[in-house]
């Protein structure tokens, strides 16, 4: 379903990302692991339009990203990691915004939107403001603002962190629930045990280099844990200061 | 074109700015309370004939015919509101600022000044205390003081009691003197004025009326001022300009703030989802200058709507170029707004300076005070300022009553720096990572 081929991105004299490629099938969950300035977020950027790449080429189908841009934002859905939230406006103030951009009004929307609203247990919360939100609500809505144009590749950059346990857990239903509708999801995140619970497979990135890219089945078998298999691949080096 | 986004993103921002109350009534009630007071000051309705008046004290120490009645024509004067205090408090007052100047006759003012209009010699001197601070009311007050002494001192000098033993005195004196043809004459004007009086005497006193202070040398001939607004009936009405020139203000300082929330969103996750959307450069600042555009008018209207219903504000010209230049410079707010936030890189630094230029554009535009009473040079200069042709286009169509023709230039500048402003705007806006 998605292709990325020989992939680059360079900023100024450092290179984000080296000659990536990889391919994700369609209803595959897959994590993109990697300690900081790894290059996942540039990765992320790439897929989903906002940065654009000085070599190789993604594909969603038969949909270029450098031919059409456009066609591939409709079929997928970002959940940046920061917070893509007007915190003085209701939940569904934002979404109706989000749902707009696609081009979304109407009744259409507003079904949508009562059914993202609905996946992140946020249905009787619609009208408050997000200011009153707890960080846990704020980043299910964030996901929620992402489901609205019913994207084919659902691209969560980090979509836990800084949420407590519980939150964490209710995120984890909401994507297994999008997973289970047969959503094509590619995930980022520093936490193992949630690549774990939630992968079918994984790819470990480091340098802007793909280290590892197999099942984390295999990867459990091989390393004994993905913790393990991390580590292993990416070393014990600090990486302060590092970007993207 | 992607309209349904467009539409969108103008509702947010109309949403972000009704969830900011602060931002609302500052953007509001607080233009419209400053151009309250800039009103009030500098005259209101032009109904209120106390304002405007020059405060003075006149501390009359000679208590004669003469600075009795200057002190009264001065008290009559619509010009002037006058106190009549002793030297120290008038002294006291102007040191204060609560008077702007105080005139003193002093003992024996009214005798001498009669002489001395006879004689040219021995002239008293009326000592005016004024206040470095003020320009014009001191040298009001020195006109109107000219008038009514010429015109009491003489009155006195040929009609009053004193006058008339001071001319005897004058004739006694010239008959000492050696005989000259101009002696004469003046001996021969002095016995006429004499038998004047004599003969207005006899007939006040057969018509049984008071025969004192009849006529005396007045200016020869009246003024009769108009104002010259939309129409002849219609004061000037001082909150039409403040009005103005606040709008203008206000309205543009909200436009910076519209910038700075661009700058902010940025810096927000909410700019990675704008830019994941099927959205164009192109449709993303046309919506925001869309948008700012309407929250721009809300405010104007506002604003407007105020003046006319409380501060009796009338578009007495017209109204197509009221509207004209109303949206023009809603326009150019938003375009200014745009370049703002493309320009800038940090949002306090970018407020900072661009307030301050909004100042400074308000400032030398007539908003806060009238251009015409800037130093022709910078009068000159301001017409290279927008906001000056939004307040003379706004003064047009309000009191000044002009037609649409007069709105055309101002709407044309106004339309014209817009266009800079988007062309600078969209050569500097990033959209690409």
């Amino acid at each position: 379903m998605l292709q990325v081929e020989q992939l680059s991105k360079r900023y100024g004299d450092r290179l984000a990302v080296d000659a990536i490629s990889f391919a994700i099938g369609e209803g595959e969950t897959v994590g993109l692991l990697g300690p900081n300035g790894a290059g996942k977020t540039t990765v992320i950027a790439m897929i989903s339009g906002i940065a654009q790449p000085d070599g190789g080429q993604v594909s969603l189908g038969d949909v270029l990203v450098t031919k059409d841009a456009d066609a591939l934002k409709r079929r997928v859905g970002l959940v940046p990691q920061d917070l893509a939230l007007y915190d003085e406006l209701s939940a569904w103030a934002n979404l109706q915004l989000f749902g707009g951009l696609y081009g979304l009004g109407g009744d259409s929307l507003r079904r949508r939107a009562d059914d993202a609203l609905a996946l992140v247990g946020l249905a009787d919360r619609r009208n408050e403001r997000v200011k009153n939100f707890s960080g846990g609500m704020k980043r299910r809505l964030n996901i929620a603002g992402a489901l609205l144009h019913d994207p084919d590749l659902i691209l969560l950059d980090e979509p836990t962190v800084g949420v407590d346990p519980q939150s964490r857990n209710a995120i984890f239903d909401n994507l297994e629930a999008l997973k289970s509708r047969g959503k094509t999801l590619l995930y980022t995140t520093h936490y193992m045990e949630e690549a774990e619970r939630l992968c079918d497979r994984v790819l470990i990135l480091d340098g802007g280099r793909i280290l590892a890219n197999d099942s984390v089945v295999k990867l459990m078998q091989q390393y004994g844990n993905l913790e393990a298999a991390f580590m292993q691949l990416t070393g014990h080096a600090l990486r302060d200061g590092a970007e993207a | 074109m992607n309209t349904v986004a467009i539409v969108a993103l103008i509702r947010n921002d109309m949403r972000l700015y009704f969830a900011d109350r602060r931002a609302v009534i500052v953007g509001v009630l607080v233009p419209i309370l400053i151009a309250a007071f800039f009103g009030y000051v500098f005259g209101g309705t032009g109904r209120n004939e106390d304002a405007g008046r020059i405060p003075i004290a006149v501390v009359d120490e000679d208590q004669s015919a003469v600075s009795r009645a200057i002190t009264s024509d001065l008290s009559a004067d619509k010009l002037l509101q006058v106190t009549v205090l002793d030297r120290a408090a008038a002294r006291a007052g102007v040191k204060a600022g609560k008077q702007n100047a105080a005139a003193v006759f002093p003992k024996r003012f009214g005798e001498q000044a009669t002489r001395a209009l006879f004689s040219g010699r021995d002239k008293p001197q009326v000592v005016l205390l004024v206040d470095p601070s003020q320009i014009a009311g001191p040298r009001v007050i020195e006109g109107l003081l000219a008038q009514y002494s010429m015109q009491e001192i003489s009155k006195e000098a040929f009609t009053g009691d004193a006058g008339r033993k001071i001319m005897d005195d004058f004739v006694t004196d010239l008959d000492r003197r050696e005989q000259t043809a101009t002696s004469a004459d003046l001996r021969t004007l002095l016995q006429s004025a004499r038998r004047l009086n004599e003969r207005r005497d006899g007939a006040a006193g057969a018509a049984g009326a008071d025969p004192q202070r009849g006529f005396g040398l007045t200016i020869p001939y009246t003024t009769a001022s108009t104002q010259v607004t939309a129409r002849d009936s219609a004061p000037y009405n001082s909150y039409a300009h403040s009005f103005a020139g606040m709008a203008v203000q206000f309205i543009l300082l909200a436009g910076i703030d519209a910038g700075v929330l661009l700058l902010l969103t940025r810096q927000r996750g909410i700019w990675q989802r704008l830019r994941s959307a099927p959205l164009r450069r192109s449709e993303f600042i046309l919506a925001r200058l869309l948008a700012t555009t309407l929250i721009s008018l809300f405010q104007f209207t506002l604003i407007y709507l105020a003046a006319a219903l409380v501060f009796r504000v009338r578009i007495e010209g017209s109204w197509l170029g009221f509207a004209g230049v109303g949206i023009a410079f809603c326009l150019l707010n938003a375009a200014f707004g745009l370049m703002v936030a493309t320009l800038g890189r940090s949002a306090p630094t970018t407020r900072g300076l661009a307030n301050m230029a909004t100042l400074l554009l308000v400032m030398i535009g007539g908003a806060w005070v009238p251009a015409f009473v800037f130093p022709r040079w910078l009068q000159s200069a301001s017409l290279y300022a927008p906001t000056r042709w939004a307040v003379d286009g706004l003064d047009g169509a309000t009191w000044r009553g002009l037609p649409f023709d007069s709105a055309i230039l101002p709407i044309t500048v106004l339309i014209g720096t817009a266009a800079v402003c988007l062309t600078v705007a969209i050569w500097r806006f990033r959209w690409e990572e």
